[in-house]
């Protein structure tokens, strides 16, 4: 190590590394931004993963590029193209592809086509707006490292407003995505909440799309929450995984980004899909050693119901 | 084949579990059955038996007031339908639980006691009221699978469980919010033969522990004659009630379903029904659809 030299370097000692990082404000900007949205973006991905509803929490990351080439074209911020049009997309999936008469088939060809018009009405704004869009690696790759104070508050307040609503919905909502029917049979408005599911899920994408790219969204929606239910079936520490993945993922992503050449969104999905892989080959290993374990028993036996019912041998 | 079933008058029957009167249902502008009259009484064990689409499932939705007749009158547990929804456990027929579903089986169970709740539960000491209340909430679901006997396995995620041993955990959910009437919709339905025979043994015996009414859909009764009080059956558009050897019977439902229909005791009691105009069932395209046909 050359001393002198301006370009950060990573030493071993990791208070001196991390007081390095927290020494410029848009650092601090990112982290406090990448925490808000991974934990956003944790606890409504896990749900998403729950309800197998990946394909469309895709489609939602894909309407931020109508979204943002409409902003750019009519000249407003493009947030406010995100919000609009992952809203909208939100509400078109759920009339589409909702209601539990609709087979799996049928939903995601539903989705498909939601999403391919919300492609080619990007691709109409670019053509009509005519000149360069300065902004399009942004758009697909995110800005972890110019996010004002501004940005960093109407995140905060939005996932304060998404979580409150989740946690207010958390029950019912998790009935309703294991067991619709019979959920609609106790009186949860198993419809309802699947609009108001999708319309959180599109807040969440918006607000993750800013910061990561429309293409990297999953790496904060799907992969902490996978890696969790993959780690454990309780859904409490489910949850709580998911979010410490997810920020976990965030903190050490964009720590490495300081200290590298490379863009913080590869080592943000790197880490993801590493712990990812982890997380399965964990399971794959306890599954191999507790199949070897338990020997396999072919019939259950009903225990304390007196003598099988007479006149029916297999 | 109503005289069985003891009506009072023009009044419902007191203490009745479920009481249909002249019953007609509707789907989609399509007469699922009419003319249905059923009645069936506190703590007893009927089958409710027909072929696919006869509107088996389709009676337990009207039942649970999911579903309004069209001509004729329902009660349940001395209510319109749909009124005691909280004192019926309902088993809605479906297919297994994917590999995949990463829930344990007490949480399945969990979520038929408090799923309709709002709110999350959020940790709470336990000698606070709220903790005790918490603990007062595992010891019931703790007790609805002490008693269908799914304790060894109602840790591992349902996914995992063999049939048999969800279809268990299912009923513990059914159980779970102790009902005074069961509605259990094909529980027997995708399991082996061995398993049939159990299961169909422990709801038996968890009608006769919890005192509950158990209606029970079916479409092979065998696994059940052992414990059946009666049986309902659904065909052609009507229905017939009364004991397994008044309906399973082949000048009764010959009538019922318009056709000559013959019905076969075997030597060891078993009953098979030979030439009903419907093909024998396809076990896996019939849960498809079954959101779009009524049943």
């Amino acid at each position: 190590m050359r001393a002198g030299v301006a370009e950060p370097t990573l030493t071993w000692n990791l208070a001196r590394d991390t007081s390095e990082v927290l020494k410029y404000h848009f650092m601090v900007n990112a982290l406090l931004a990448g925490t808000i949205v991974a934990a956003m973006a944790g606890l409504l991905g896990w749900f998403m993963v729950l309800r197998r509803q990946t394909f469309a929490g895709h489609t939602l990351a894909m309407m931020a590029f109508p979204g943002a080439t409409g902003a750019a074209l009519i000249g407003v911020a493009a947030a406010w193209g995100y919000f609009v049009f992952c809203g909208a997309g939100a509400l078109a999936i759920g009339w589409l592809a909702g209601g539990r008469t609709r087979s799996w088939s049928e939903q995601s060809a539903g989705i498909g086509v939601v999403q391919a018009l919300a492609l080619a009405l990007g691709f109409l704004f670019v053509s009509l707006y005519g000149g360069v869009l300065g902004d399009l690696e942004n758009l697909l790759f995110g800005t972890f490292l110019g996010v004002s104070d501004g940005q960093v508050l109407a995140l905060a307040v939005l996932a304060a407003g998404s979580l409150i609503a989740l946690a207010a919905l958390g029950r019912p909502l998790l009935f309703a995505s294991v067991d619709p029917d019979l959920a609609g049979a106790r009186g949860v408005p198993v419809r309802g909440l699947s609009i108001v599911f999708l319309g959180l899920l599109g807040l969440a994408v918006a607000a993750t799309s800013q910061i990561t790219g429309v293409l990297l969204v999953f790496a904060l929606l799907v992969a902490p929450a996978a890696t969790a239910q993959a780690l454990t079936t309780r859904p409490g520490p489910s949850l709580a995984l998911t979010v410490a993945i997810g920020v976990a993922i965030v903190w050490v992503g964009l720590g490495i980004a300081y200290f590298s050449a490379y863009p913080a969104g590869f080592y943000v999905a790197s880490i993801a899909f590493a712990l990812y892989m982890l997380a399965r080959a964990w399971v794959w290993v306890r599954g191999v050693h507790s199949s070897q374990r338990r020997a396999a028993p072919g019939v259950e036996p009903e225990m304390g119901a007196g003598p099988p019912a007479e006149g029916v041998i297999a | 084949m109503s005289a069985v079933s003891a009506v009072s008058g023009a009044g419902t029957t007191a203490g009745a579990a479920i009481e249909l009167r002249d019953a007609r249902v509707e789907v989609g502008g399509r007469t699922v059955w009419s003319d249905v009259s059923m009645s069936m009484a506190q703590g007893e064990f009927v089958a409710l038996l027909g072929a696919n689409g006869s509107g088996k499932s389709t009676l337990l939705k009207a039942a649970l007031g999911m579903l309004g007749l069209s001509a004729g009158s329902i009660s349940v547990l001395g209510g319109p339908a749909g009124e005691a929804n909280a004192q019926i456990g309902y088993l809605p027929q479906r297919r297994a639980f994917d590999a995949g579903t990463r829930l344990r089986g007490v949480d399945i169970v969990r979520l038929g006691y408090d799923g309709a709740r709002w709110g999350v539960p959020l940790p709470a000491p336990r000698w606070s009221a709220a903790g005790r209340r918490r603990g007062a909430d595992a010891g019931r679901v703790a007790e609805a699978i002490e008693r269908v006997g799914a304790s060894a396995y109602a840790d591992r995620p349902i996914g995992e469980c063999s049939g048999g041993e969800q279809q268990r955990l299912l009923i513990a959910q059914a159980l779970v919010q102790r009902p005074r009437l069961l509605l259990l919709d094909e529980p027997l339905d995708s399991l082996d033969l061995p398993n049939q025979a159990t299961v169909a043994a422990l709801v038996a015996r968890v009608r006769q522990e919890a005192g509950v009414a158990v209606l029970l859909v079916a479409h092979d009764v065998n696994p059940l004659l052992p414990y059946l009080d009666r049986v309902v059956y659904l065909a052609g558009g009507h229905a017939v009630e009364g004991t397994v050897a008044e309906v399973i019977d082949s000048e009764t439902l010959s009538g019922l379903y318009g056709v000559p229909v013959e019905v076969l005791k075997a030597r060891d009691g078993r009953l098979v029904v030979v030439g009903q105009p419907e093909p024998p069932a396809h076990h896996h395209d019939r849960h498809e659809h079954s959101h779009e046909h009524a049943h």
